[in-house]
């Protein structure tokens, strides 16, 4: 089932446009990566979903309105917006009081059975925590409710980098399964990498890539050229390029459509090392393309 | 101090990932009596501001040192209010209740100001209010559980407070004037604890609660809104207005209607300065109060101040 399906989003404060017009679908069971540049309108478009903000266009986040009905949507919705929201006067005792007091779905034990594997101590305040620990008391209650939809907007956002992977490993490990869905906005890329089933850049209030996992590893391919074949790759058009240590590397998409002839993998292989692109050379090749540059043309 | 190596759990814990969990937890319906989120939300504001009632318990404690050393008076104080007429000696025993009663209330209303000033503020100031706000609490609300604290739960606990202080007061006395041989019963016919305590509570609930209502919630709409300066936007607007109207109209009716309602009203409550004004009755009995249109207008002011704070709310996000 679809848990978001956005149509012609459009935010706007002021003069500057946040949203242009997004549109934006994910079904159920999917962890979808949001990445952009700073300003790009990723976190309005998180507010837009999780009812923080008004917007324009048609917005459904589990079949509800976002903005009219945040209360009863967040029974089955959960966010961290940001590390560092908890407010520093509350007890971590109290934290699981209040959320337990207020949330039909938040499950005590869990919560607690969490934080016993922390070194987080029941009566201590928020203010009196490291930021980690204040990350993984935000994860223990947030973990403890049984939501469908996560929304994670730099959740690890400076964060030293144990911290960093223990958090993702234990969204895996012990939260996400197929009924759950994810959405999560972050600037280590590399770390949401091997967790993403989708991935979709934005840029300037406009999706610029949507593309799912399998789908990436499919249609993209890097080649690390040899150096005497440079010029032949070159001719096949490849949508990025850039050096690495002396060796040009070029990125080809294999089914793009502005292209008459399509190149294909064993063809790219003959011209040097092939393999799967990493997010950041993706993002950075298709920002590349968007900030002018026509489709298609290499530097 | 923290060993980020055993902090996060790694185990897989086959209770926490069963789908038929989920799934059975999923069928049952999730809902919780309507007033719960409200209650929490109350006891929330408790765990924020405790100056709620740390306030109040410290003044009133000051004030039960002070009097216990004055208690070293209080038999010669009695024997000679004795010899005065009942009017004179009702007024020189009961005085230093009506003085906790007063003080307790100034407490109130300070602890109430500041209350609002902070209430829809700090939130947004701390961004705290992107963790409320990722919980099923509707703005509706948690800006009725933060009204509810200058206006049920501030008048309830001043008046236990200020109860529970002239009963230790009484109590204090009547020992104190049993240890030096009388006057205890010219005490006890002087300070009606009884009749003190229900007029108190009218007076709280009636006059801090029902009667100065616009002005929490105004300060509640004003710093739902203001961004900085909030001490500022609550007080400017009032300002101008009255000196817009004294400029244009050469008058003071907008000022004076504000010093009305901070007194207690035009004609409403109102006690003879020469008389202590918890024993007597009051001169406008509850029915009278509920027929006066300033009370009315005050609530309804209240409710639209209360109506904006919580589309402000909505509308707002950290600062």
């Amino acid at each position: 089932m679809t848990v978001i399906e956005a149509r012609g989003l459009r935010k706007a404060f002021g003069t500057t446009i946040a949203l242009d017009g997004v549109n934006l679908r994910v079904e159920e069971g999917r962890i979808l990566g949001l990445i952009g540049p700073n300003g790009a309108g990723k976190t309005t478009a998180l507010n837009a979903i999780l009812g923080l903000t008004p917007y324009q266009g048609e917005l459904k986040v589990l079949g509800r309105d976002p903005w009219t009905e945040r209360d009863v949507l967040m029974r089955d919705v959960c966010f961290i917006a940001d590390v560092a929201v908890l407010p520093r006067w509350i007890r971590v005792s109290q934290a699981l009081d209040y959320v337990a007091g207020v949330h039909p779905r938040f499950d005590r034990a869990k919560a607690e059975s969490f934080l016993a594997k922390t070194t987080i101590h029941r009566a201590s305040k928020v203010r009196e925590l490291s930021k980690g620990m204040v990350a993984q008391l935000h994860l223990a209650l947030v973990m403890a409710i049984d939501a469908r939809l996560l929304v994670l907007d730099e959740p690890t956002l400076g964060l030293d980098i144990l911290y960093r992977k223990q958090f993702y490993d234990s969204l895996l490990n012990d939260y996400f399964d197929r009924s759950r869905t994810i959405i999560v906005t972050t600037h280590q890329v590399e770390e949401v990498e091997h967790v993403l089933t989708d991935l979709m850049f934005i840029d300037r209030g406009r999706v610029v890539f949507d593309c799912s996992m399998d789908e990436i590893e499919s249609r993209y391919l890097e080649v690390m050229v040899h150096p005497e074949q440079v010029a032949a790759a070159r001719a096949l058009k490849p949508i990025y390029e850039r050096q690495s240590i002396g060796r040009s590397i070029l990125l080809f998409d294999l089914k793009s459509e502005l292209k008459p002839s399509r190149v294909d993998r064993p063809q790219l292989a003959a011209l040097g090392d092939v393999r799967t692109p990493n997010i950041a050379d993706l993002f950075v090749a298709v920002m590349t393309n968007q900030t002018g540059q026509p489709q298609g043309r290499a530097r | 101090m923290n060993t980020p190596s055993n902090a996060m759990p790694e185990s897989r814990d086959p209770q926490v990932n069963g789908s038929q969990i989920n799934d059975s937890q999923r069928i049952a319906p999730a809902a919780l009596p309507a007033t719960r989120p409200l209650y929490w939300s109350i006891r929330r504001e408790l765990w924020e501001y405790r100056s709620i009632y740390i306030a109040p318990l410290a003044v009133a404690a000051l004030f039960l040192i002070g009097f216990l050393i004055s208690t070293a008076h209080l038999p010669a104080k009695i024997r000679a209010a004795s010899a005065l007429d009942p009017m004179r000696q009702n007024e020189i025993i009961e005085q230093p209740y009506d003085f906790a009663a007063m003080l307790l209330m100034a407490t109130y209303l300070i602890v109430a100001v500041f209350y609002c000033l902070d209430a829809l503020h700090g939130e947004r100031r701390d961004r705290s209010i992107l963790f409320w706000k990722s919980l099923p609490v509707s703005d509706f609300t948690t800006v009725l559980s933060k009204a509810s604290i200058p206006f049920v739960v501030l008048p309830l606990i001043t008046f236990a407070i200020t109860v529970v202080t002239q009963f230790v007061m009484l109590l204090l006395s009547t020992l104190v004037l049993a240890g030096s041989g009388g006057g205890v019963a010219t005490l006890w016919a002087n300070v009606p604890l009884f009749p003190m305590s229900l007029m108190l509570l009218y007076h709280l609930m009636a006059m801090h609660g029902l009667y100065y209502a616009p002005f929490y919630g105004w300060l509640l709409m004003v710093l739902a809104w203001a961004r900085r300066a909030a001490f500022l936007w609550a007080g400017l607007p009032l300002l101008a207005i009255s000196v817009v109207e004294k400029i244009a109209f050469n008058s003071w009716h907008f000022a004076g209607m504000l010093g009305n309602r901070v007194a207690g009203g035009p004609d409403a409550i109102t006690y003879p300065a020469q008389t202590s004004a918890m024993q007597h009755m009051p001169l406008v009995t509850l029915g009278e109060f509920l027929i006066d249109p300033g009370m009315w207008i005050g609530l309804v002011l209240f409710a639209a101040f209360f109506a904006a704070a919580v589309r402000l709310r909505r509308n707002q996000g950290p600062i």
